[in-house]
């Protein structure tokens, strides 16, 4: 069941005041996260957005122990952390968080990451896919979805985005789950569920960018949500191989009720301004075929 | 408790050490000939000898990130690397030191690529001298052993890593007796690392190597705080008091096991040398042999060998080099377009140094090419030659080419 | 002077981010369903809000020191209790304590 709104907990440990976008999507999710650890935790970050929402030396804006690496390295230095705090006694008084983006995680930081994922390594890992390299100004990444105008795919990306949660799963880690920054409470339960896990646990978020996405940023929960209407994003936890949809894409999908067709959820981007028909319908068949494969897996009829 | 004498490789004299020091944390990839060292130790955590956590990571980059990971914890960390694998992990290799984490790497020096070549010279590591590392040079496999759990002294009473660089084959797996210390001993000499600069609690949270902007800046107490550059020179007045650290470290490691290596530098019939020939690693041994083979010619020579690298012992090389007539600096690497890296060091420290001799390069041994002593003794004689001629300065001398045919 | 880059938290790392809005929130009190009810329910502004800029109560209080303005609460709030207005119209210049002009 989903922690209600009132049911979270009231401590912030995300310092009002700090530097990122207005209307940033990382923030919300950010404030659960930590949240669902209770602050103990380290967490372990690449440069990123999330390096800027962290503050310029020497103030921090988020009031949880805090370790910077370098871009390709998340995951080798979770494992690092992880292996201290083992050596030295302490693994018990935190949890280890890397927290990276979608090019940290699954473009240069794909290679560390396979490598703790197949050893397992006691870390939890969370991607904050913005789609893009944001930090940088935009640029595409390997999760950037077709059709999306970048900094360096400036009439459109022409292939489909990697899907990291799948290749996560084939490394058999006890824990994989798909969420989205606009749904603040699901983030909360997936992140209270893996503390509870030993082993990797991977998390992947979308996450609504204003800047990068071209949408007023009043809107960063409301296209969120969108998303998972359309099923470009879907909820969902694979929990030691089994597989089923989560909150608001559960009941979605057990209520049979049509999904938001992709066209209404691109039009509100300026990323997607000036996409071709074809591709639109391309992008419309690719969603159709894997919420029928989720579908299928929710209901156990297909690995 | 007296040292146990046993023979054995360069690799598990290095193995020994870490072994000794009681690293924490193991972070390990394979690359010949570096690989014997974590496959030893692999072996002595799999049988519960050695208490520490063994991560076999997937690549040399992760071998540091881990590394970096854990000393930011306050654990003691290991890994060794090669050529390729230490240019793969370049961006942690700088990492570490701009962190101030006594990390401590063995580099088994070996060629670049291209072409593929896994024999010695000592590219790899001096392509990374400018990144904040101590590095010490050692020349035979007893050296290895004291000189890597001497590096965890020095590393952790300065904050910075360093980096213990043994030659490929020659030293990584060539027998010699070796004495292991008794653990005891070790523990006497190297109390556990307690003193972080890294903070990691979460009851009093920091953020740790954040931004840093290009200005000091205020901190949240009002306070004024260094900005990228003050960090910097900080990092570069440790590296300079390792001058005073690394010969501290090896006689308090006289004093408690019975073996120093020099400090800084060492030497070998150098009182009354005219001629000096300078080298790091095994190949300062290999001269002590040409040097005895000179005096028997009649020339006065001598050897004086790097041990530190990194910080470069200015003052101690001028005080031992005043009053020579030749400084003949053998390089096993070569800043391409230019000279051998540590001739061009010897001649900027002697510039302008009372009874500065005059400072000729030679590049030898690169790819594992062959060195006999009597290359070396005619390399040495060319060299006088040319000074005799009148030379001052003169282009670098390539030993045992063939270009020819 | 620091070895090492590492900082320690604090509000405002940023400044005064509430200099960066545009478009001020204004809650109407009135439509607020929290005060509506008289206790502390809803909290929608409060849990969407990226900079934890806003406070639980009844109703929600916003700190407009940090506030950037992004309107995430006024899209979200269920009621529609929360306006948001142009800077301007709330008077372009702040004096703060240390008698610098705000924008």
């Amino acid at each position: 069941m989903t922690t209600k709104i009132l049911d979270l907990p009231v401590v912030s440990y995300v310092l009002p005041g700090n530097r990122s976008c207005a209307g940033c999507g990382i923030g919300i999710a950010l404030r659960q996260i930590t949240a669902a650890l209770e602050g103990r935790m380290v967490m372990t970050v690449p440069a990123s957005c999330l390096t800027v929402l962290g503050g310029m030396f020497p103030i921090a804006s988020v009031n949880v122990p805090w370790v910077n690496v370098a871009f390709p390295s998340t995951a080798a230095a979770a494992s690092g952390i992880a292996a201290g705090l083992r050596a030295t006694g302490r693994a018990e008084e935190m949890t280890v968080l890397a927290m990276a983006g979608d090019g940290g995680t699954g473009d240069i930081g794909i290679q560390a990451l396979s490598g703790a994922a197949e050893r397992n390594e006691d870390f939890i890992y969370l991607c904050y896919d913005n789609e893009a390299y944001m930090n940088t100004g935009t640029q595409r990444s390997g999760l950037t979805p077709a059709g999306a105008r970048t900094t360096t795919t400036w009439s459109g990306k022409r292939e489909n985005p990697k899907d990291l949660p799948r290749i996560m799963e084939a490394h058999g880690v006890p824990y994989v789950a798909s969420t989205s920054a606009a749904f603040p409470a699901d983030v909360y339960d997936k992140v209270a569920k893996a503390r509870g896990i030993t082993g990797l646990r991977y998390i992947h978020m979308n996450t609504p960018c204003p800047s990068g996405w071209g949408f007023d940023p009043k809107d960063t929960v409301r296209l969120g949500k969108l998303a998972v209407d359309t099923g470009l994003v879907v909820l969902y936890e694979v929990e030691n191989g089994v597989f089923r949809l989560t909150g608001r894409s559960a009941s979605l999908a057990k209520s049979g009720r049509p999904r938001v067709p992709v066209s209404e959820y691109l039009a509100t981007q300026t990323r997607f301004r000036g996409m071709k028909p074809d591709v639109i319908e391309a992008v419309q068949a690719w969603v159709d075929e894997r919420w029928a494969r989720y579908v299928a897996r929710d209901a156990g009829a297909c690995d | 408790m007296s040292d146990q004498v046993s023979v054995m490789t360069g690799n598990e004299a290095a193995a020994n050490a870490a072994r000794l020091a009681r690293v924490q944390v193991i972070a390990a990839y394979p690359i010949t000939p570096q690989s014997p060292v974590v496959e030893q130790l692999a072996a002595w955590v799999e049988s519960g000898e050695l208490p520490a956590e063994f991560v076999a990571v997937e690549s040399e980059h992760s071998a540091m990130t881990v590394c970096i990971g854990a000393s930011t914890v306050g654990a003691r960390t290991f890994t060794a690397t090669s050529s390729n694998g230490l240019a793969y992990m370049t961006e942690q290799v700088w990492w570490a030191p701009g962190a101030r984490l006594p990390i401590v790497m063995c580099v088994v020096n070996r060629a670049m690529a291209a072409p593929w070549n896994v024999l010695n010279d000592q590219q790899d590591s001096m392509s990374v001298r400018d990144a904040g590392w101590v590095q010490l040079f050692c020349r035979d496999n007893q050296e290895i052993l004291d000189t890597t759990v001497q590096a965890y002294r020095i590393a952790e009473r300065l904050h910075v890593p360093v980096m213990v660089c043994y030659d490929g084959f020659l030293l990584s797996h060539t027998m010699m007796p070796v004495a292991v210390p008794a653990p005891e001993q070790i523990d006497a000499f190297l109390p556990p690392f307690t003193e972080p600069f890294t903070v990691v609690d979460p009851g009093d949270p920091h953020n740790i190597g954040p931004v840093v902007m290009a200005e000091p800046r205020a901190d949240e107490t009002g306070a004024t705080r260094g900005g990228y550059m003050e960090i910097r020179a900080l990092h570069h007045r440790a590296l300079l008091d390792a001058l005073a650290v690394i010969p501290e470290t090896d006689a308090e490691y006289a004093s408690v096991v019975g073996r120093s290596w020099g400090g800084l530098t060492w030497e070998h019939l150098l009182d009354d040398a005219e001629v000096v020939l300078v080298a790091a690693g095994s190949l300062g041994t290999q001269l002590t042999v040409t040097a005895e083979q000179l005096r028997a010619e009649g020339v006065k020579a001598g050897v004086l060998g790097i041990r530190a690298y990194r910080p470069f012992p200015v003052e101690a090389l001028r005080a031992k080099l005043a009053g020579r007539r030749l400084a003949l600096v053998f390089d096993k690497a070569l800043s391409y377009g230019y000279e051998g890296p540590i001739c061009s060091d010897l001649r900027g420290a002697m510039l302008g140094a009372d009874g500065a001799p005059a400072v000729f390069g030679a590049v030898c041994g690169l790819g594992g090419r062959d060195v006999s002593p009597e290359d070396l003794a005619e390399a040495a004689r060319r060299a006088l030659t040319d000074l005799d001629a009148g030379a001052r300065t003169r282009e670098t001398d390539w030993i045992n080419l063939h270009l020819e045919g | 002077m620091s070895e090492i880059s590492m900082s320690r938290p604090a509000v405002g790392e940023a400044g005064r981010t509430g200099d960066w809005r545009n478009n001020r929130p204004v809650m109407d009190a009135a439509k607020c369903l929290a005060v509506k009810q008289g206790r502390v329910t809803c909290q929608i502004c409060w849990v969407y809000c990226p900079d934890g800029c806003i406070a639980q109560g009844v109703g929600p209080v916003i700190d407009l020191t940090y506030c950037k303005g992004c309107g995430i609460c006024a899209e979200e709030c269920p009621a529609g209790a929360i306006e948001m207005q142009p800077e301007s119209i709330h008077g372009v210049c702040a004096v703060d304590e240390t008698g610098e002009a705000a924008r």
